[in-house]
């Protein structure tokens, strides 16, 4: 079951009642309502692990803004995702450091135990795979985030042990990170 | 007076100005694309780089952005410079690599601000072989195109339309290459000003939605200068033609009245000048009531054979040309000519008229709206009344922005720096209206009020005004003293409630707060666009006041002829069949078929604002000349034309010795004093730039020989415009000439209207032609008297309203809709679909009353009528009020002030969203039959 099929959602309201008393509690922090947007996007997807449009008109209306302006925000920042994310999102790093330790070979060994590549799903719902420009973690390179944890001097054997017992080729076409119009 | 170099060139500034301002002004070009005058600097697009020196001996310095470097003495920058060019290039460079080479079928192509700077800037090969970046478009409603694959970012966009026009719909979305501006979801684009995003976007991004359905280039429209006539604001538009048709509507820089943008009425309500109803022959009606369509001569001896000996009276029309409500009134002499208001309208229009002659206040320009620190506004919805003067309004209110960024050391024009400095900080705006306003996301207070209760809070402001101390009313003292500790206070009301007291009450305000050291300005919103014109000369006629429309009624001339007026508006149903009854023979003429045509005896094909010319007197006394855009097609002419050719052949006395426009301008300036300079709009027939005419058409204009070959190949001779100094041709010079005979604005390597600045006098600064127009009325020392027997219809009202109301009885206040409200640009189809249907608004707690919302139907009882009307709920109501949608044809029997009953429709249909305007049902043309009959007159 997907952390979103889990929530309660308040009655007339996109979003729980966790979520709003959450929210109000950010709310007290700020001068203007619309400062606390940031913190209540995360809020929201700390516990739907992605802000779909029905949340981001409910957190609109909580905070008096329009759906535009907080869709300018949300789209703006990488990490709020707006499609719907895996149990855990790998964030992997290409940036220099990694890159000069061989992060490409890694990459693609991942993309093949898993099945995805940039931006897809496993298809069990369990991984996320994004690039990421930097984890501040350069004297460990290379390294990459799954979920919450950082995973360092990743090498064949790291990765085997973490992605070997999953199902590969089970690629799900939807594509995850921030809403983006755009399609390279 | 700072001193700059620019390439070694010594340049005297003005204090205060950014560098690319400066360069600008000095006529050199700096290419830019996120600066705009209005709206100020926020250096996003990295174009207007020069390089500055440190001092004469620095000879590496440094790239610098135009629009972010204030002038300073002595500085030194380099614009022509390799270092500057090079910088410049690349920076359209890569602007171009996600653009794509759509330029062809791309609507801004040839005004494209993006294709001059390219050339501009020399990028002439592209390097980049890579993949470009697609977009999903929106669909943004009727108005507006999308084509995000051509945006280059430079965020004008949303900073026009958020931070400028205050909508909230439209914003930057994700960031860097994918960067996208759009909605957070596909609809109809909600701000009234939606329109200029097609000026102000720098390429074709968003594009005028009606005009791609039947597009030309630029340079293949004939143009002419023209007034806006969707409201009373007075708008200068330049209107653009081909084939006979009228394609778009483009702002006209007034720098007093509407500078650099328009409202979407203006822009996009002139559709009706090519519909389907308009009328293209006279016709006479035949005893089976159809018309039988005869020539203009015919109709016209037919007309004088019905004149000849009776008693005759006419109807002019505040949507009229002056000019043709002068020759109509001198037709038939002031005691017989109405000058079209309704009765409950005339007085106070009367009332407005002498307002602006008598009163001690300020009538300000919409620029100088712009200025006020307060403002007060008074019963009046003035985003949907007069919109363009809201848009004004809007901006009045940073003015405490720029207080605090003067205090910072800032400029105004550092954008971004000062809207994050003030944050919501704005100078007061006071809104006291009965219903929700759309302005009052950016007021300090909204107070609502039945009409009758604002015209009392009137009162007690004008008593707090003269003695703060007394007085209990503290709302009223608190109002009194914001407005009395502010430097350049404005009261901005109207006539949209059709209550005198309000604006006797604002008027008053306005008059207490002047003194020595304050001169307060006064702001009347009237709904026309000539409401003002007509009312001036209906209380300037020496022999009475005139007739209103109820003494016609009452008493039926043998002859009626009605200029441009759709008496149904006017008047209710008895009335109108009373008036047009068979006793008398009507003669009307108007464009649009409508039932007033439908009820004449006779029907004389109207020309268009765009097809004529004449002065229009806008809310400020203004008059402002329009010039035909181009010739009026079939059987069709100006209302000034038809009436000279009807005082010829009866051999009127006065009228039969016109012949031409300027004579009548003459006559008219003669007739009365508030006319006197009416010559002084626009330059007269004898005006020649450097010995030739204006042309309208842009030299490129191209197909002139072949474009009517689909016709015949023989090569029609250009129509000769023996009334205007402008000329149906490409022959002439466009440059320089009198700001009110400027049609369109080119200049050598500047194909956008940002070609604008080379006609200006400075940046932002009144145009080298002067500013157009000519104040009639200048407002005087002597102070505004209410006359008692002008406020008879305001006395009516209090009586009506004094009625002790029931429960579950509410009192009717009219809604006006920038879109619906108009008579005439509700013809247009884009318009009739954001327009909707006729409405009632309702307070969220009588909504939960009756168990409604909206979208839902209510029966609204009014005496014997029911009418079962959509639904709306508002924010905010005044108490016991209900508003219904003025000027919409299922209400207009509604008057205000009535007390009215509601229940829920059960039966109501919800509408489906987003009607198809296409698919309504055009009514069948009243002139059945298209053939000219031939020979005999043909007398009913």
């Amino acid at each position: 079951m997907s952390k979103s099929q889990m929530i309660q959602t308040d009655v007339g309201s996109a979003l729980s009642v966790d979520e709003i008393a959450e929210i109000d509690a950010e709310l007290a922090h700020v001068p203007y309502k619309s400062g606390a947007a940031i913190d209540a996007l995360k809020i929201v997807q700390a516990k739907r692990g992605w802000v779909s449009d029905e949340s981001l008109r409910g957190i609109a209306k909580h905070l008096d803004m329009s759906a535009e302006e907080l869709e300018g925000i949300a789209t703006f920042y990488n990490l709020i995702y707006r499609r719907p994310v895996g149990e855990k999102v790998i964030l992997f790093c290409d940036s220099v450091s990694c890159w000069i330790s061989g992060c490409d070979d890694i990459k693609s060994k991942i993309s093949k135990l898993l099945g995805v590549d940039y931006g897809e799903t496993t298809k069990d719902n369990l991984y996320t795979l994004l690039p990421v420009p930097c984890l501040g973690a350069c004297d460990r390179a290379p390294v990459m985030m799954v979920g919450d944890d950082l995973v360092t001097h990743l090498d064949d054997k790291k990765i085997k042990e973490l992605f070997g017992k999953v199902k590969t080729k089970s690629t799900s076409s939807s594509k995850a990170g921030p809403k983006s119009e755009g399609s390279q | 007076m700072p001193t700059i170099f620019i390439d070694g060139q010594e340049l005297q500034v003005k204090d205060g100005e950014n560098v690319l301002e400066a360069c600008l002004n000095a006529g050199l070009d700096l290419p830019y694309f996120c600066w705009h005058p209005a709206m100020g600097s926020i250096g996003s697009c990295r174009q207007c780089a020069l390089v500055q020196y440190q001092n004469e001996d620095d000879s590496r310095g440094r790239i610098i952005m135009g629009c972010m470097t204030p002038v300073t003495e002595g500085a030194r920058f380099s614009l022509q410079g390799d270092k500057a060019k090079e910088f410049r290039e690349a920076v359209v460079e890569s602007l171009m690599l996600n653009h794509p080479h759509d330029c062809p079928v791309c609507a801004e192509g040839g005004e494209c601000h993006l294709q001059d700077m390219t050339v501009m800037v020399g990028h002439s090969q592209r390097r980049y072989t890579g993949q470009k970046n697609t977009y999903r478009n929106q669909y943004l409603g009727p108005l507006i195109h999308h084509e995000m694959n051509r945006c280059i970012t430079c965020y004008r966009c949303e900073r026009y339309y958020k931070d400028y026009a205050g909508g909230k719909d439209l914003g930057a979305q994700a960031s860097h290459d994918h960067l996208y501006f759009g909605r957070h979801e596909e609809g109809v684009l909600e701000s009234e000003f939606s329109g200029n995003l097609v000026e102000v976007c720098p390429t074709g991004v968003f594009t005028d939605k009606p005009f791609l359905k039947q597009y030309s280039r630029k340079w293949d429209l004939q143009s002419a200068p023209s007034i806006c006539t969707g409201c009373a604001v007075g708008c200068n538009i330049a209107p653009g033609e081909r084939y006979g048709k009228l394609k778009r509507v483009h702002n006209r820089y007034n720098h007093e009245v509407n500078g650099y943008f328009l409202c979407d009425r203006g822009r996009f309500g002139s559709g009706y000048v090519n519909s389907d109803a308009r009328l293209d022959y006279a016709g006479i009606k035949k005893p089976d009531d159809s018309f039988m369509a005869v020539h203009q001569q015919q109709a016209l001896e037919t007309a004088a054979g019905w004149i000849k000996g009776k008693k005759v009276a006419a109807i002019g029309s505040p949507r009229a040309s002056l000019e043709a409500n002068y020759l109509l009134r001198e037709m038939v002499g002031a005691k017989n000519f109405a000058a079209g208001f309704s009765d409950t309208e005339a007085p106070l229009m009367s009332a407005v008229a002498l307002i602006l002659k008598t009163t001690k206040a300020q009538i300000p320009s919409i620029k100088k709206i712009e200025a006020a620190d307060a403002i007060l506004v008074l019963g009046e919805d003035v985003t949907n009344t007069a919109p363009r003067v809201a848009l004004a309004l809007r901006q009045s209110v940073r003015n405490k922005s720029f207080e605090l960024a003067a205090q910072m050391g800032l400029p105004q024009w550092q954008d971004a720096a000062v809207r994050n400095l003030a944050q919501d900080q704005r100078s007061p705006m006071i809104i006291v209206s009965a219903m929700d306003t759309k302005l009052d996301d950016v007021a300090s207070e909204c107070i609502s009020l039945a009409p009758d209760q604002i015209a009392d809070l009137t009162v007690a402001i004008v008593a707090a005004l003269a003695n703060q101390a007394s007085g209990n009313n503290e709302q009223a003292n608190q109002i009194a003293q914001i407005l009395q500790s502010a430097k350049n206070p404005l009261i901005v009301t109207g006539s949209s409630m059709l209550n005198l007291g309000i604006i006797d009450g604002a008027v008053a305000i306005a008059e207490a707060l002047c003194t020595d050291d304050t001169s307060a300005m006064l702001s009347v919103c009237v709904p026309e666009s000539n409401s003002i014109g007509a009312a001036l000369l209906r209380s300037g006629s020496d022999d009475a006041i005139g007739l209103t429309l109820s003494d016609l009624v009452n008493n039926a001339p043998d002859v009626l002829l009605v200029m441009e007026n759709d008496l149904e508006r006017r008047l209710s149903p008895d009335e109108m069949h009373k008036l047009m009854g068979k006793g008398t023979k009507v003669i009307s003429m108007d464009m649009l078929e409508n039932p007033t045509l439908g009820a004449s005896d006779m029907v004389l094909p109207a020309a268009s604002y765009a097809e004529s010319q004449g002065s229009l007197v806008n809310m400020e006394g203004r008059a402002q000349r329009y010039f035909p855009v181009f010739e009026p097609t079939a059987e069709r002419l100006p209302s000034w034309q038809w009436l000279l050719k009807l005082g010829a052949i009866t051999g009127h006395k006065a009228l039969s010795k016109l012949n031409h426009f300027d004579e009548v301008v003459a006559a008219c300036a003669n007739s009365q004093a508030e006319f006197t300079d009416l010559a002084r709009a626009a330059p007269d027939n004898s005006f020649r730039d450097r010995g030739l005419k204006i042309p309208r058409q842009t030299h490129r204009y191209s197909g002139r020989t072949a474009m009517n070959a689909g016709v015949s190949v023989h090569e029609p001779q250009q129509p000769h415009d023996t009334e205007s100094p402008l000329a149906y041709s490409m022959e002439g010079l466009n440059r320089d000439q009198p700001s009110s005979l400027t049609p369109f604005v080119w200049s050598p390597g500047w194909n956008s209207n940002q070609a604008l600045q080379k006609f200006q006098a400075e940046v932002d600064g009144p145009l080298k032609g002067g500013t157009a127009g000519q104040h009639l009325v200048v407002s005087s020392t002597m102070g505004y008297t209410a006359i008692s027997s002008l406020s008879k219809g305001a006395s009516q009202q209090v009586k009506s309203t004094a009625v002790k109301m029931q429960p579950h009885q509410w009192q009717l206040v009219p809604v006006h809709r920038v879109h619906g409200s108009d008579e005439l640009s509700v013809n247009t189809d884009e318009i009739a679909e954001l327009a909707g249907c006729a409405f009632v608004a309702l307070g969220a707690v009588v909504a939960e009353k009756l168990a409604v919302t909206d979208g839902d139907g209510v029966v609204l009882g009014c005496g014997d009528t029911q009418l079962s009307l959509e639904v709306k709920v508002l924010r905010r109501v005044a108490k016991n009020c209900v508003g219904y949608s003025a000027g919409y044809k299922e209400t207009l029997a509604l008057q205000p002030a009535t007390l009215v009953t509601l229940t829920k429709d059960a039966k109501w249909q919800r509408r489906e969203p987003q009607l198809i305007a296409s698919d309504r049902t055009i009514p069948d043309p009243i002139i059945l039959d298209p053939n000219i009959a031939k020979g005999g007159s043909a007398h009913v």
